[in-house]
């Protein structure tokens, strides 16, 4: 459990300390390598709460993925321009007191549900495997919205490469 | 206590990978010059054995450049996470019943995950370099491995369906209870996998975006050195990843030929197929004896011998695993077979791409998107429908697959010849 | 560690013009334009819209070096244009000369020619065979071919003492007599070799990738191929039956029987079967030949000291590129007044623009290599 405990608390601050680094870095390629660490390590949050499929999906889908994806267009298109602008602009103060006033309703909900956070009866040791689990659930009882959804990708995904496409 | 045989795993594989990958280029170097009518690194060494030392000092030594207007966070990180990455992977290998570092209830998809991350060390690299034609080189190998990497997923998935587990080791237990190496149910399968691994590994006939230097300068180099062989040990690594993966999938792992036939050696608890591993080095030392004389040189005489030494001492060790306890000779000829199978898988590899001139880059996107991906999905589909009828109405599954494999070639042959995935003039749109 | 596969570095610079398009310089230094051509590209998107052939790195005045050598002088010059095909180049000088003077080789000398010539057009298709499969990524057939040609230059090196420029013929017929065992490694030669060619139409005839990267890529039409003067191998490719040594034969070739391999359409992959096929058939004339080479004396009588009447001759052979000419004008002294030589890799290069038109950028490299150029040939 402590090593549990260590092992939170250094993914927690990976993720903070990478979001943070994120949106202060003027290079954007930077940027998305800070989103890249963020995402990595709320997969290992994932991972700590038992929930390996959701840690590998993370992984394989929206690190492997959807970043590179990012990349790709951050890389493609020429950028140069945003290391010359400002990083922030005149509203910063405005946007700095409503980012705390959105941290302390977050802080009071928190204390508020505090007793919910640490249930009583302890986590059951031995989960159901989560790859079944998430199968099950998936293939069973929401079969409809994954079908839908699968759909919707497909419509996207066509869509896409239609406005795309041009002789080579 | 319990992490430390894991940890000792981990420390063997990392010391003793970047040495097998450096043999691993020698032999690449010796099968090209077999297959060139000619010999090879000869001079470094009798029979150029010490030539991978001989070059990784060489790139130790070498002038760390880096270009001037390079990002310099991402010009140090780039190589670094594809050798991460590779390295990585081999977390979930199993090299053996008992030499696996991790066995991960989701040991497959974990070294899927990693090695799609391993792009990253690609296309920040290019980027890194600060050159556009090295950008483009990394950006298509990037769209290269993607494409692939889809195609090669859903070849393991139809072997994934027989295994029923995503555990690489529950993989290898499943063939040994079915006993059958799962090839022979989805040769297709297998098909699919070894030309998406090929495409992964970046390696010829794909190998455009690195040796299309003529045009495109690949991404790989403004890196010199050290960081360069960093790159060059990561790409030979995910080549015995992707062997060893296909090993555990397709080929039995680290089970012998014949696993459930258990007939022993009258009046001994041997079993007869056991004494297979040790006849079969003992055959290569014989015939390192026989070459021994034939050498010209005398210190290359010397080298031969001692080679059919160290394989008469590897026989040995076979050997005498028979005697001791299961466990041990579990373990022994768990290595060896899984080393042979990937050896073998390697060797594909490297025929392949003595053999076959390159694709151009179109028509190796085209083959992937047009031919591999819609051949892994008609694959899946007849193979889970071999399954289901085997498993509903009790049909064997070998005459199921058997008939999952006849409609899934003749698709093939209807999505190759249908679609001129070969054609030099690209297809115009619209047509 | 040293890298198996090529690391070549490009020399490349680029110029944005507009929107797409962009100029891509390829050479003079590059490993895969076969010498110091240097190839301007104007690109859109991926493809070629324009292209411009930079040549001269290679000139080095070997036309006005003619007007200060005698005619012996001058022959070993002629070697080191083509420096590929070299008897080739001494064949068409020599007799080219041998017509100013109006004067014919013996019947001995024009046969050991022939079968010279001939297997220098075998080596030279197969040094193009290899350099050609190595730009397409083939990295194997470079080196069978280069095993094949050893033998080649093996043969050159004890008739006359050179592999490369071999300075094999004499005005007027030869130097050397052909040394003891000359026909046998001839036809041991000749018997090996269609097991050879073989092998390489094992690797990359029938094979998908192959066919794909050549197929339907530089394609040249039969009208353009004539327009252009194109000559050779192309030619026949393109569809137009046309060889020297059967339209106008010279040296011993009206004597033998022999095809001329033509194909329709003009792509690469018919420039590769017609070079194939004639490799074939030059081993044809080479069995032939070496059957009955009659006896007799190896030089015409024509004297130490040459001074052709004045006038001027026009003589072309097939070399293993296409057409090579020699121009001469003799104005009575012992040097020529201007030797003009007909290049064939200079005039098919011309055709790369049309061929490279509307291709991919990745097949520029193919084409240039389907040419088959020489660059001493083109620059001279």
């Amino acid at each position: 459990m402590v090593l549990n405990s260590i092992l939170f608390y250094f993914f927690a601050a990976l993720a903070v300390g990478s979001a943070i680094l994120m949106v202060t870095r003027r290079n954007v390629v930077h940027g998305a390598v800070y989103l890249i660490t963020t995402l990595l390590a709320t997969a290992g949050v994932f991972l700590l709460l038992q929930a390996e499929f959701l840690f590998i999906v993370q992984v394989i889908l929206y690190v492997g993925g959807i970043m590179v994806l990012f990349i790709f267009v951050i890389m493609l298109v020429n950028l140069d321009i945003s290391l010359l602008q400002y990083q922030f602009n005149r509203q910063r103060f405005v946007a700095a007191v409503l980012a705390l006033a959105l941290g302390a309703q977050i802080f009071l909900a928190i204390k508020m549900g505090q007793k919910s956070l640490f249930p009583q009866a302890s986590v059951p040791e031995i989960l159901p495997k989560n790859t079944e689990a998430v199968a099950d659930a998936l293939f069973g009882h929401f079969m409809l919205p994954f079908e839908i959804a699968s759909i919707l990708l497909l419509v996207a995904m066509i869509g896409a490469v239609v406005m795309a496409k041009r002789r080579v | 206590m319990r992490l430390v045989l894991p940890v000792l795993y981990a420390v063997v594989i990392v010391a003793v990978l970047p040495l097998l990958a450096g043999y691993i280029v020698l032999m690449e170097r010796k099968v090209m010059a077999d297959m060139q009518a000619r010999l090879g690194p000869m001079r470094v060494g009798p029979h150029g054995l010490l030539q991978p030392i001989a070059d990784a000092v060489k790139l130790l030594l070498k002038e760390d450049i880096i270009p001037e207007k390079a990002d310099r966070l991402l010009f140090w990180l780039a190589p670094l996470v594809s050798v991460t990455m590779a390295l990585l992977a081999y977390a979930a290998l199993p090299i053996g019943p008992a030499f696996q570092i991790a066995d991960l209830n989701i040991g497959l998809l974990f070294i899927l995950a990693v090695s799609s991350l391993g792009i990253y060390g690609i296309v920040l690299g290019g980027w890194a370099s600060n050159s556009h034609y090295s950008l483009l080189g990394a950006l298509r190998s990037a769209a290269q491995l993607v494409s692939y990497e889809t195609a090669a997923g859903l070849g393991l998935i139809s072997a994934l369906l027989l295994a029923g587990s995503l555990s690489m080791r529950d993989i290898v237990i499943a063939q040994y209870d079915q006993g059958m190496w799962f090839i022979f149910y989805v040769p297709i399968g297998f098909f699919i996998y070894m030309v998406g691994s090929i495409a992964e590994t970046n390696r010829a006939p794909f190998d455009l975006p690195e040796a299309e230097s003529e045009l495109v300068a690949g991404y790989m180099t403004e890196y010199s050195g050290f960081r360069w062989s960093l790159y060059f040990l990561a790409e030979y690594a995910n080549m015995i990843i992707v062997a060893g993966i296909a090993t555990t999938l397709f080929l039995g792992g680290w089970l012998r030929p014949f696993a459930s036939f258990h007939d022993h050696l009258p009046g001994t608890p041997i079993e007869l197929l056991d004494a297979l591993p040790s006849l079969l080095v003992l055959g290569v030392a014989a015939y390192c004896f026989f070459l021994a004389p034939k050498q010209p040189v005398k210190i290359q005489k010397l080298v031969m011998a001692l080679v059919g030494g160290l394989c008469l001492a590897i026989a040995g060790i076979l050997a005498g695993s028979l005697f001791a306890s299961p466990a041990v000779l579990q373990g022994v000829h768990g290595a060896f077979w899984f080393m042979a199978k990937v050896f073998a898988y390697l060797y594909c590899f490297l025929w392949f791409r003595f053999t076959f001139p390159r694709y151009r880059f179109d028509q190796l996107m085209r083959l992937g998107w047009r031919f591999l991906i819609p051949l892994a999905l008609v694959n899946l589909i007849t193979m889970a429908t071999a399954l289901l009828i085997s498993r509903e109405w009790g049909w064997s599954l070998r005459i199921t697959s058997i008939l999952a494999i006849v409609v899934t070639l003749a698709v093939a042959m209807w999505l190759a010849k249908n679609d001129q995935v070969d054609s030099a003039v690209p297809v115009a749109e619209g047509e | 560690m040293s890298d198996p596969r090529t690391t070549e570095l490009s020399n490349v610079s680029t110029t944005v013009l507009g929107a797409d398009e962009i100029i891509l310089n390829m050479g003079p230094q590059h490993p895969s334009t076969h010498g110091v051509l240097r190839v301007k590209l104007k690109l859109d998107g991926e493809r070629v819209v324009d292209s411009e052939c930079i040549i001269g790195y290679l000139h080095r005045g070997v036309e006005k070096i003619a007007e200060h050598r005698s005619y012996q002088q001058f022959a070993p010059y002629v070697d080191r244009m083509d420096y590929v095909a070299a008897v080739s180049n001494g064949l068409g000088y020599c007799e080219a000369v041998e017509k100013l003077l109006g004067a014919e080789a013996p019947l001995r000398a024009r046969v050991v020619r022939t079968i010279l010539t001939e297997l220098q057009r075998i080596a030279s298709h197969l040094l193009w065979l290899g350099t050609h499969a190595l730009d397409i990524g083939a990295l194997t057939p470079v080196f069978y071919c280069f095993r094949e040609r050893e033998e080649i230059l093996k043969i050159f090196e004890k008739y006359c003492g050179a592999r490369l420029t071999t300075h094999a013929f004499r005005i007027g017929g030869l130097q050397y007599e052909t040394y003891d065992g000359f026909e046998q490694d001839v036809k041991r030669f000749c018997d090996d070799f269609t097991h050879r060619i073989d092998e390489y139409e094992t690797l990359l005839t029938e094979n998908r990738i192959w066919v794909g990267r050549t197929k339907g890529v530089g394609i040249l039409s039969a009208a353009d191929a004539i327009a252009l003067g194109v000559t050779g191998p192309v030619l026949r490719a393109s569809g137009v039956k046309w060889d020297l040594r059967k339209a106008m034969p010279y040296a011993a070739y009206d004597q033998y029987k022999f095809e001329i391999p033509t194909r329709e359409t003009g792509d690469t992959y018919d420039r590769y079967v017609v070079r194939m096929e004639e490799m074939r058939q030059s081993r044809l004339i080479c069995l032939q030949a070496i059957e009955n080479i009659p006896a007799g004396p190896i030089m015409a009588r024509i004297g130490k000291v040459l001074k052709p009447p004045p006038g001027e001759v026009y003589h072309s052979i097939e070399a293993p590129k296409g057409e090579l000419g020699y121009y001469i004008v003799s104005d009575g002294t012992t040097q020529p007044y201007r030797v003009r030589v007909r290049p064939p890799s200079f005039i098919n290069l011309q055709a790369f623009d049309k061929m490279a038109r509307g291709s991919l950028v990745a097949d520029v490299v193919a084409i240039i290599g389907t040419i088959d150029i020489v660059l001493g040939e083109v620059d001279r």
